[in-house]
């Protein structure tokens, strides 16, 4: 087959920035089968597979790329699902600059291959176009209960439930999908479509129980008396962080979760046919510029807002965010006040006025190898807004390390695992996603659920021996 | 989906569900809540329990029906089912053995008090209770208390029933005529509660209070319910809802509860159609 030797990706459909910022419907449109064709021409199939150390969950990419050249794309859904269950969420949310794509050998020079939007054609070609065969597994009789129902548990109920196992998930929400729901929005990961892979996974016998928030309406011991053989808990990093700094509780401020909850989870951006509001002024600011921060940014100008300020208090180099959320927000008309670092929501009459910043100068790398902020004394002024949003990182939810003896855990709440295994410090129990790393991303939630699955597997079966 | 078992009016504003959820009729204790979601696309509503039956495996809740989310519960019937009921959300009240505690009810506020006061007696510890409400219709649970209260007191806004007047000058009557308590339980709404601190701490008479605040998932997700006790931030739903009434900012409180007011408003306009 002849290679593309183009230096550039084959472009990507999208929604013109200024119709899109005023609609909830998914920015980019994927690619059409022609162009996944000419897009995956251009991998060089090397021997070595650079792209494949750069993923978490092991995908075998040029493997699947391909067979996408070859226009053999069930061939290609096939080779990807054997290592990761939920390629559709993958192909539109994972970070592929850091990872395969930036190991990509195109991307020495020029563009690396869009990777990620080839893995989102597939799975959308299959979820199209796919009689569904999805054949229930032989059972073994052994039960695992998965706390959890966001992508790393997910993950982990979709391959153990492979394996035989007897899968139930226990959902706090009255919706499946923990962050996928709840957290990113409708125009970057349409919701039917987290639903649609969620079902993918049901079908193959994953037990989804909603509504039971382990820790308060059953604990981890609880569940090992009822004969579960073993607990793997994925809760994520729920706790949302807030500046603590004056002001904070005025109206108007949002938490990231509790702003993206509203319009996500209970889609407040239809108000008042749903019946659950969100409140969004004409100027906004949104504090931190993590993909988080740039969701809520976007979806604040969907609302209405005039103005989106993203109020961070690094430079442009250090934004956390996907290059391309950030480029699509910049399109969208979001306005970044960068090196601005916040010191008091200002109020009136019990509402958000205005949010003061300190602006800041880099000084030498901190722990985390980020030039750290410091701020440039006599700088403040205030931004005007009516209200703010904080998206500066969410912790793990107190619960299950404040209910379950024996489970050991960081200070800042992450659970200790065996980074190997996922293991925890009590027995049977495994872990892993946000709740072990702290706010990170689906993608190496998705590879912790997987992980521990295999060891859950070998502990079981050990334990037959 | 979740059984409403009975329903039962138990005045013109107020009405009491058991409803079958057996998570939570396992687990809750006096003080926990729930969240009810009435139907597909439904509001997130915190409820409080007002009282449950672990053999049943059935909860109680009674709640006011006052927004458009409660006048869509008020419509369905023993028989039908809610679309979620999930908990029990929030930590047990922090209750102690001690000689003897005075309960304050405003309203629909006696209704979580009702689980609190009764685990209390069950402790050994005598108890009295004072319902308040606009007028006799709207004093509820009096039987119910009266099954264990030492002194059941009713105040009524005109008079209809009880005492003209307000639960705290009753409270303040009591005192005033030498009776100890060793702790008050205040649950109703927020200028109650306030009024009842500004009555016991003068007199440094412990007073627990417990929260409503607006909430979305009541897991500690969402940070919503923020409220600033002795001047740091807690989330009602998981570090509540009962704080100590001394410590609670109560005009921040009540600036928070109008958040959505018209938006409120709005929702309501949209029923009445």
């Amino acid at each position: 087959m002849e290679k593309n030797m183009s230096m550039t990706k084959v472009a990507m459909p999208e929604q013109e920035p200024d119709v899109r910022n005023k609609n909830f419907s998914e920015v980019a449109l994927g690619y059409t089968k022609e162009m996944a064709m000419e897009e995956a021409a251009r991998c060089l199939n090397c021997k070595h597979k650079p792209c494949m150390t750069g993923c978490p969950v092991n995908v075998p990419i040029p493997g699947f790329i391909e067979k996408v050249a070859a226009g053999d794309f069930e061939a290609a859904y096939e080779i990807i699902t054997s290592e990761n269950a939920l390629p559709a969420i993958c192909g539109r949310v994972c970070p592929q600059e850091n990872q395969c794509e930036g190991k990509c050998v195109r991307g020495i020079k020029g563009e690396p291959v869009a990777i990620g939007r080839l893995e989102r054609f597939v799975a959308d070609y299959h979820m199209a176009n796919a009689v569904s065969s999805e054949v229930q597994p032989q059972k073994n009789g052994k039960r695992v209960a998965v706390v959890g129902s966001g992508p790393a548990g997910i993950t982990c109920a979709g391959e153990l439930v492979k394996k035989g196992y007897e899968v139930t998930v226990f959902e706090a929400l009255h919706k499946a999908g923990g962050v996928l729901s709840y957290g990113i929005p409708e125009f970057r990961l349409p919701k039917d479509l987290v639903a649609r892979e969620i079902e993918t996974v049901e079908k193959l016998g994953v037990d989804i129980q909603t509504n039971v928030i382990v820790g308060r309406s059953v604990t981890i011991d609880e569940l090992i008396e009822q004969g579960y053989n073993a607990v793997f808990v994925g809760s994520g990093a729920g706790l949302p962080r807030f500046l603590n700094i004056p002001g904070e509780n005025l109206l108007g401020v949002y938490s990231a979760n509790e702003f993206l909850t509203r319009v996500n989870l209970m889609k407040a951006y239809k108000f008042p046919e749903t019946p659950t509001p969100v409140k969004v002024g004409k100027k906004v600011a949104v504090v931190g510029a993590g993909n988080v921060a740039m969701d809520a940014a976007r979806t604040a100008k969907r609302l209405g807002a005039e103005e989106v300020y993203i109020v961070y208090r690094r430079s442009e180099e250090e934004l956390p965010a996907r290059a391309e959320e950030v480029h699509h927000a910049k399109e969208e008309g979001i306005i970044f006040k960068l090196l601005n670092n916040p010191c008091e929501i200002h109020g009136e009459d019990g509402w958000v006025k205005g949010i003061e910043v300190v602006k800041q100068e880099l000084g030498e790398p901190d722990a985390s190898g980020r030039r750290s902020p410091k701020p440039i004394e006599g700088s403040n002024y205030v931004i005007d807004v009516d209200t703010v949003v904080i998206a500066i990182g969410q912790s793990p939810n107190p619960l299950i390390r404040q209910t379950t003896p024996g489970l050991d855990t960081q200070k800042w709440g992450g659970i200790i695992v065996d980074e190997d295994t996922m293991k925890t410090s009590k027995e049977g129990v495994y872990a892993g996603g946000d709740t072990v790393t702290g706010a990170a991303t689906v993608i190496l939630a998705m590879g912790a659920g997987k992980k521990a699955a295999k060891a859950i597997d070998e502990y079981l079966q050990g334990k037959t021996e | 989906m979740y059984k409403i078992v009975s329903k039962e009016i138990l005045n013109s504003a107020v009405e009491l569900m058991v409803i079958e959820a057996p998570f939570v009729a396992n687990k809750c204790e006096a003080g926990q809540f729930v969240i009810v979601r009435v139907d597909e696309d439904g509001e997130r509503v915190p409820l409080t329990i007002a009282d449950y039956d672990r053999e049943k495996k059935t909860v109680t809740i009674i709640y006011q029906v006052i927004g458009y989310s409660t006048g869509l519960l008020s419509k369905k019937q023993a028989g039908d089912y809610v679309q979620d009921f999930v908990g029990p959300l929030g930590q047990p009240a922090p209750l102690h053995k001690c000689d003897h505690v005075i309960g304050v009810a405003g309203g629909v506020g006696a209704a979580p008090l009702y689980p609190q006061l009764r685990k209390l007696h069950e402790m050994g510890v005598k108890v009295d209770v004072i319902i308040g409400g606009r007028s006799e219709e709207f004093v509820i649970l009096k039987e119910k208390f009266e099954a264990f209260c030492d002194h059941v007191y009713v105040t009524t806004d005109d008079g209809s029933a009880g005492i003209k007047g307000f639960v705290t000058t009753v409270l303040q009557d009591l005192i005033d005529k030498g009776e100890k308590f060793d702790e008050v339980i205040a649950i109703g709404p927020l200028i109650m509660m306030k009024n009842v601190v500004k009555v016991t701490k003068p007199l440094e008479i412990p007073t627990a209070v417990s929260l409503n605040p607006i909430m979305i998932d009541g897991t500690g997700m969402c940070g919503g319910c923020r409220v600033t006790v002795g001047g740091q931030t807690r989330f009602a739903c998981v570090d509540g809802p009962d704080f100590d009434g001394f410590l609670v900012d109560f005009d921040e409180c009540m600036k928070r509860q109008g958040m959505f007011r018209e938006e409120e408003h709005e929702c309501k306009l949209r029923a009445a159609q």
